[in-house]
């Protein structure tokens, strides 16, 4: 698949990183290195951010109360019970980014390994399998993933794992959709006559055929998870307080809308700005990964 | 076709049979379960927790429950809501006129503006307008339509006050221009994502049709461009649009229940979220079932309608 990158003669060097061809053709894409900046920019804030400021984000100053952004230290002004918006914005960010990540890290995995054991035995197994990824997708994923959260305990695992529990199904498609196509294949088949089991086949020799968009798709459910956890903590059923995330500190913002618009604003961007860059690397890996634009 | 629509109709019901197992599984299972908002109740002793069980019939295994109620739902007894002990069905379509009012205007919206910038794109590939919609649409997808919403809502009602910032009506007003008001903003914040889905497909599914050898034949002919346009290029490239407006209403339901929130709008979202915090168990389980079965009858019928259009689809 990958022939093109041989070396061209035997006194060529072994390609260097950078050299790849995949990780060149994600280098084209500029609105995906940007979202990568973005991303490495936003980590590295929310690590040390909370370090370099001078309050933390649950110490209350009632005399600061509803601070504009720009007053005195408080770059992002403070919230109504004084507290720093910047304090919390990094805090609430490392919630955010890890809800995010774990997330997708259990939804790729529920989703592959529901996709390859739909694909791998097909009929009967298969169709079940499939018809209840189908199910799951028949709920509006809000509706489904409040209706988990209004009745567990909501730290930051357990909406981690409701999160992951209402959007593994795209991933479960697709891997099984690849799967179906390549199990009756000549390879699968001297694997099998070669006595390999199953387990082997499945997750050794067709798996791996399926990494490139299993790569994209979770990318993109990073967003989606970060966007989702914003919703339900936004709406009160996510991250409680005091504990910060992006999506509760934007809980109570509606209320001061007109008083302290910041309240609003800051996570809010804070949101958008790390959901778009993740899509923009999704979209970016998509191209990079593509087999078929090879081609062109 | 018939055999055809009722082999359709039959995986509709299985997954529906799926879908309502699914939510039943969740909302009995989850710790506490219906009775916890009994528990509540100051003064509730053990006995008369019990009592309560064995009343409602939730000392039962869950499997029992769940035929029950499943029965009982085929016959149109959706329930009865804890809160206020009304029928769960009655609740709901109390509720459904603001929400398909919402749904619909929205709908519309994005699919004309989403049909325009999409064939605008792919017919102007690479310009400037073609790169600015691709990157709109990327972000349009990534801000979340709460936020999006608080923002509309303090530029245009608190800053601009050109809009109500909530509600559906005026109280004592409630004409058809007051709905109207009410409705341009939610509409078009709910619009905003949907718009960016659809720009994206249409984009693809006119670059799709455009570079097919009928549309070189008619402009061969001698046909005007905007005639080749509209008639070959875009009808074609509207039908998998069909099946992707089916494939969409989940979303669109998932987004109306936050739109409602933020504006204040009663529909079934409202409704859903205050069951919820009510722990209104009949409600959010009818609430799951309705929304559920919207969905699969949009996808059912975008399916059909796609055969009926599409000379090309011969269902047997």
């Amino acid at each position: 698949m990958s022939a093109a990158t041989l070396p061209s003669s035997a006194a060529s060097a072994r390609p260097r990183w950078w050299q790849n061809r995949t990780i060149r053709r994600f280098a084209r894409h500029k609105l995906a290195v940007i979202g990568l900046v973005m991303i490495v920019i936003m980590i590295f804030a929310c690590v040390v951010g909370p370090h370099l400021l001078p309050y933390d984000e649950l110490y209350i100053d009632l005399r600061a109360r509803f601070a504009p952004p720009l007053t005195g230290s408080h770059i992002f002004g403070t919230d109504p019970l004084g507290r720093d918006i910047a304090a919390r914005l990094f805090n609430a960010g490392r919630i955010s980014l890890l809800v995010g990540f774990f997330a997708m890290v259990l939804s790729t995995l529920i989703g592959t390994v529901i996709g390859v054991v739909a694909g791998y035995y097909g009929g009967r197994v298969g169709a079940v399998l499939m018809r209840f990824v189908d199910a799951f997708l028949s709920f509006p994923s809000i509706f489904l993933l409040l209706a988990l959260a209004a009745f567990v305990k909501p730290s930051p695992f357990m909406i981690t794992v409701i999160i992951a529990v209402t959007s593994w199904m795209e991933i479960a498609r697709l891997v099984e959709a690849e799967v179906r196509s390549l199990r009756e294949r000549d390879f699968v088949l001297a694997a099998r006559m070669l006595g390999l089991p199953n387990g082997w086949i499945m997750f050794r020799e067709l798996l791996p055929n399926a990494v490139g968009p299993i790569i994209v798709a979770a990318t993109l459910t990073v967003a989606r998870a970060i966007l989702l956890e914003a919703y339900i903590s936004f709406l009160g059923y996510g991250i409680q307080p005091p504990l910060p995330s992006w999506g509760n500190m934007l809980n109570g913002a509606q209320q001061y809308l007109d008083k302290a618009p910041w309240l609003a604003i800051v996570p809010g961007v804070a949101i958008t700005l790390a959901v778009t860059s993740f899509n923009f690397i999704g979209d970016g890996l998509r191209d990079a990964l593509d087999a078929r634009s090879d081609l062109n | 076709m018939l055999s055809y629509l009722l082999n359709r109709l039959w995986q509709s019901l299985i997954l529906l049979v799926l879908v309502s197992t699914i939510g039943f599984a969740v909302l009995n299972l989850a710790p506490g379960g219906p009775l916890s908002q009994f528990a509540l109740t100051p003064g509730m002793t053990r006995e008369a927790l019990d009592r309560i069980a064995e009343q409602m019939g939730l000392n039962r295994p869950l499997p029992i429950q769940y035929l029950d109620w499943a029965w009982r739902l085929l016959q149109g007894d959706w329930g009865t809501s804890y809160r206020d002990q009304r029928p769960v069905l009655e609740i709901i379509s109390g509720h459904l006129f603001a929400t398909l009012l919402l749904m619909g205007s929205s709908t519309l919206i994005s699919i004309l503006v989403g049909t325009w910038i999409g064939i605008k794109g792919a017919t102007k590939r690479y310009s400037l307008f073609d790169y600015t919609a691709t990157i709109g649409a990327m972000v349009a997808l990534s801000i979340p339509t709460f936020w999006f919403g608080l923002v509309a809502i303090y530029v245009f009602a608190l800053k601009l006050k050109w809009l109500p910032a909530g509600s559906m009506y005026t109280i004592g007003d409630q004409s058809f221009s007051d709905y109207a008001i009410h409705l341009i903003m939610p509409s078009l914040v709910l619009a905003l994502v949907n718009i960016a889905v659809w720009s994206r497909y249409m984009r693809t599914a006119t670059l799709d049709v455009i570079n097919q050898d009928f549309v070189r034949t008619a402009r061969a002919k001698g046909l005007a461009p905007r005639r080749v346009l509209m008639k070959h290029v875009v009808g074609n490239a509207l039908l998998p649009m069909i099946t992707l407006a089916g494939l969409q209403l989940p979303t669109i339901l998932g987004g109306a229940l936050v739109t409602e929130t933020v504006f204040t709008w009663p529909g079934m979202g409202r409704l859903f979220l205050d069951s919820l915090g009510y722990h209104d168990y009949p409600v959010v389980m009818g609430l799951l079932m309705f929304s559920a079965i919207l969905v699969l009858a949009g996808s059912l019928i975008a399916d059909l309608l796609v055969a009926l259009v599409d000379p090309r689809i011969r269902l047997g």
